[in-house]
């Protein structure tokens, strides 16, 4: 998968509350359907539902043993998408700065021009 | 003096993500910041590193624009590319935006506002996600609304991981 397409699997993911209390309750340790349903008002079918959504965004592994399929969190996808916000903020953040600087020596820039209209209009 | 903590990223809508900041300056002068490619390749730049090679800006309803930044020390490139909507000089600019690669289906609607008040204009720039492909593909446009909702918890739930901290995020 393309990283732009992770990033679109991750969000599409975490936009589901279900999910992201999943993600939260795995970020502790594995846990088992049962488990993870437990404190949902869901069926073990619709938890596995979203588990499917999760494994497939590579947010989640599943183990094998199909008495306890014990899902355990992969953090890596969660770190891209994190870091692409982080990257957006940084992108407008330092620019922004810059502009600062730019804007004052605009701001000098027609200062001097009003003072001295007669020389720059000729 | 300069106003570094008025910066906000926020996502006020499911389709939103809108970027605020107050500047010590006349509105006037920082529309034309926004506006005339010579001064925006002063300071669109991003991180350190990066540099403006192409700022073309062709400022009228329907004119289009293109910016390309490259990465010195990599040579890597990212492009982006519109069409201006709706031109209200000095307080507003519609203008749709689509990245060459990029990560979400179809354009979207960049609005920016320039609000003066006294001495200091702020500016916000809402960024609407939304086009045609999506809006004729419903698994899309659901997608679409997805990420954005991504955005919205996506630190909260960075917040309660870090809290458990074992994944070393």
């Amino acid at each position: 998968m393309s990283s732009a397409s992770r990033l679109d699997a991750t969000f599409a993911a975490l936009s589901d509350a279900t999910r992201r209390a999943i993600l939260a309750r795995l970020a502790s340790g594995e846990a088992s359907v049962n488990e993870l349903a437990a404190p949902f008002a869901m069926t073990q079918p619709a938890i596995s539902k979203h588990l499917k959504v999760l494994e497939r965004a590579g947010l989640i592994s599943r183990g094998r043993d199909a008495q306890r399929r014990l899902s355990r969190l992969d953090a890596k996808p969660l770190r891209e998408a994190s870091q692409w916000l982080a990257e957006y903020r940084q992108f407008w953040e330092t620019s922004f700065k810059r502009l600062d600087g730019l804007l004052n020596e605009l701001k000098t820039t027609a200062k001097k021009r009003k003072r001295r209209p007669n020389v720059l209009s000729r | 003096m300069f106003y570094p903590d008025s910066f906000q990223v926020s996502t006020p809508s499911d389709r939103e993500i809108q970027v605020t900041r107050d500047f010590n300056a006349p509105r006037r002068l920082v529309f034309d910041a926004f506006t005339k490619p010579e001064l925006v390749r002063r300071w669109l730049l991003g991180p350190p590193g990066w540099t403006m090679p192409v700022c073309e800006i062709d400022f009228n309803v329907g004119g289009t624009y293109r910016y390309v930044w490259r990465h010195e020390a990599d040579g890597k490139e990212m492009g982006i590319g519109g069409v201006f909507r709706e031109i209200l000089a000095p307080e507003r600019v519609v203008a749709t935006e689509k990245f060459d690669e990029s990560w979400y289906p179809g354009e979207a609607l960049d609005t920016t506002v320039f609000v003066e008040k006294g001495e200091i204009t702020r500016i916000t720039i809402t960024v609407l996600y939304d086009s045609v492909e999506a809006r004729d593909t419903a698994r899309r446009s659901g997608m679409e609304r997805g990420m954005a909702a991504g955005y919205n918890r996506l630190e909260e739930l960075l917040g309660a991981l870090r809290a458990c901290s074992t994944v070393g995020i």
